[in-house]
């Protein structure tokens, strides 16, 4: 194809930065306006046949009907909990989906179930324009988070994260032997037996973070775990 | 003290009372992601004027009757420090401030796809730390750049500058000494890719073909501007690349 395109593959664009003109058609965090393509996020441009999208480094969460998410009780209603997905509309969760039967006001206390301030791995079940998103905790793994540690990234770098087909994440699960449940929201979910490995996997998540954008990353990714157990003892060495 | 006027603001060479050529711009420097806890933020220094904005959001809107059921409500609030300017400004918001709140929002909102995110609202906050003139050009500049560091979706960056007439001639960036000793201010902001003007105002007399310079003058400190805005926001990611690429 010869039509004109305004950058490399994988090159640093702004917002407004002219992409691509004439057939192109306008993919993730781009707009068409005139028969031409326009960023609208800074990140990464790509150009696949005749889709035209940006990775964008940073973002905020958008609820997505299946997402697995990590959220925050932030309210106890009457009938079920508020929860912040660090998105912009506030979630619910319906009392009558965590007790798997219809709610009884005078006898289930959902204090006692989910308290403010508690967190919670849930999906998200509904979400459209016209409300906000609904959450559900029916499934196994789901439900409060009693122990390990909490890692926020941008949303858009969760992809990274896991690496194609799961390669970068299962790698540093096997390095540092952590149960790692990532949640589409950006927040990340690292429990380990010790505080050294949850520590070095917040920090192989931190780098992978910082470096996004640029090339070689799983290889000095698994460089830099290893570097970081062979000073330190009792890393678990059953990875 | 304050600062007096000078006999004359531009010599018979044609330099300015700061040294510059007439379509010159004061040295700008900008920063972006400077804060930690705002969800982006931008620094600039545009000769003595120093500027900092933060922007939150979008995030659910308090009071919720002024939602919006089909976009998000920019809110944006310009705001002097006290030790701002030569003589201590009152904290409070004054007439002139809620004005400027206005017209710096009414200049971003095309900018920004608000009709995105419909129930919201974008929170930006404008700090002025030191003035001297042109605050409201800065201030959208800045504006502009802690928006897209947020990752709110823009159509465009918003570029802002000034340009005016002082003892008869036309300038580029006016100073605070020059703003108040001079003829004429024309303030713009501009969407350098869709070539579109998103702010104009005039204080003062200009004729036609003077207004018509002061504009083209203004858009090119624009462009120069825009330039450095880009530059700013690439800079952090460029770094990281460059380190870890070697």
């Amino acid at each position: 194809m010869n039509l004109p395109t305004y950058y490399e593959g994988r090159q640093l664009v702004v917002p407004g930065d002219l992409l691509a003109e004439d057939d192109y058609v306008a993919g993730d965090n781009t707009y068409k306006d005139d028969g031409k393509v326009y960023a609208t996020r800074i990140g990464l441009v790509n150009y696949k046949d005749r889709n035209v999208f940006v990775v964008a480094l940073k973002a905020f969460y958008i609820p997505c009907v299946e997402d697995m998410v990590i959220g925050k009780v932030v309210e106890v209603g009457l009938s079920g909990w508020m929860v912040d997905l660090k998105a912009p509309y506030p979630a619910l969760l319906r009392a009558s989906d965590v007790l798997g039967r219809s709610f009884r006001p005078q006898e289930d206390d959902l204090v006692s179930i989910f308290d403010v301030g508690d967190l919670i791995i849930c999906k998200v079940v509904a979400y459209d324009r016209t409300r906000g998103p609904l959450l559900s905790v029916h499934e196994s793994g789901f439900g409060k988070i009693t122990r390990g540690q909490i890692v926020e990234v941008t949303p858009t770098k969760i992809p990274r994260i896991i690496g194609r087909k799961g390669s970068m994440i299962s790698m540093i699960k096997q390095e540092t032997g952590c149960h790692i449940t990532i949640g589409q929201n950006g927040l990340i979910l690292v429990s380990g037996k010790t505080l050294e490995d949850e520590r070095l996997a917040v920090m192989a998540i931190r780098k992978i973070e910082q470096e996004a954008h640029t090339s070689g990353l799983t290889d000095r990714v698994t460089e830099m775990i290893r570097k970081e157990k062979g000073g330190v003892e009792h890393a678990s060495k059953d990875a | 003290m304050l600062q007096k006027m000078p006999e004359k603001l531009i010599d018979e060479n044609n330099v300015r009372v700061d040294g510059r050529g007439l379509n010159e711009l004061r040295p700008v420097k900008i920063e972006a992601g400077v804060l930690g806890n705002a969800d982006g933020s931008a620094y600039i220094e545009q000769g003595k004027n120093k500027i900092l904005a933060a922007v939150y959001g979008p995030k659910e809107l308090h009071p919720k009757h002024l939602a919006l059921p089909d976009r998000a409500m920019l809110r944006c609030r310009y705001h002097m420090a006290p030790f701002s300017v030569q003589e201590r400004k009152s904290p409070a918001p004054s007439r002139r401030e809620m004005e400027l709140s206005k017209v710096i929002r009414e200049s971003l909102e095309p900018s920004i796809f608000l009709e995105y995110y419909p129930r919201t609202s974008i929170d930006l906050f404008i700090e002025v730390l030191q003035a001297d003139g042109g605050t409201r050009c800065a201030g959208i500049t800045v504006a502009a750049l802690a928006l897209a560091d947020a990752g709110i979706p823009m159509r465009d960056l918003v570029a802002a500058c000034a340009a005016g007439k002082v003892e008869g001639r036309l300038v580029l960036d006016l100073t605070d000494l020059e703003d108040k000793g001079g003829e004429a201010d024309v303030p713009l902001a501009w969407m350098p890719n869709l070539n579109a003007l998103t702010l104009l105002q005039m204080d003062g007399m200009l004729n036609r073909d003077e207004f018509e310079h002061a504009v083209n003058m203004a858009i090119e400190g624009c462009k120069q501007i825009y330039k450095l805005q880009k530059e700013a926001l690439k800079a952090k990611y460029v770094t990281v690349k460059e380190e870890v690429e070697e």
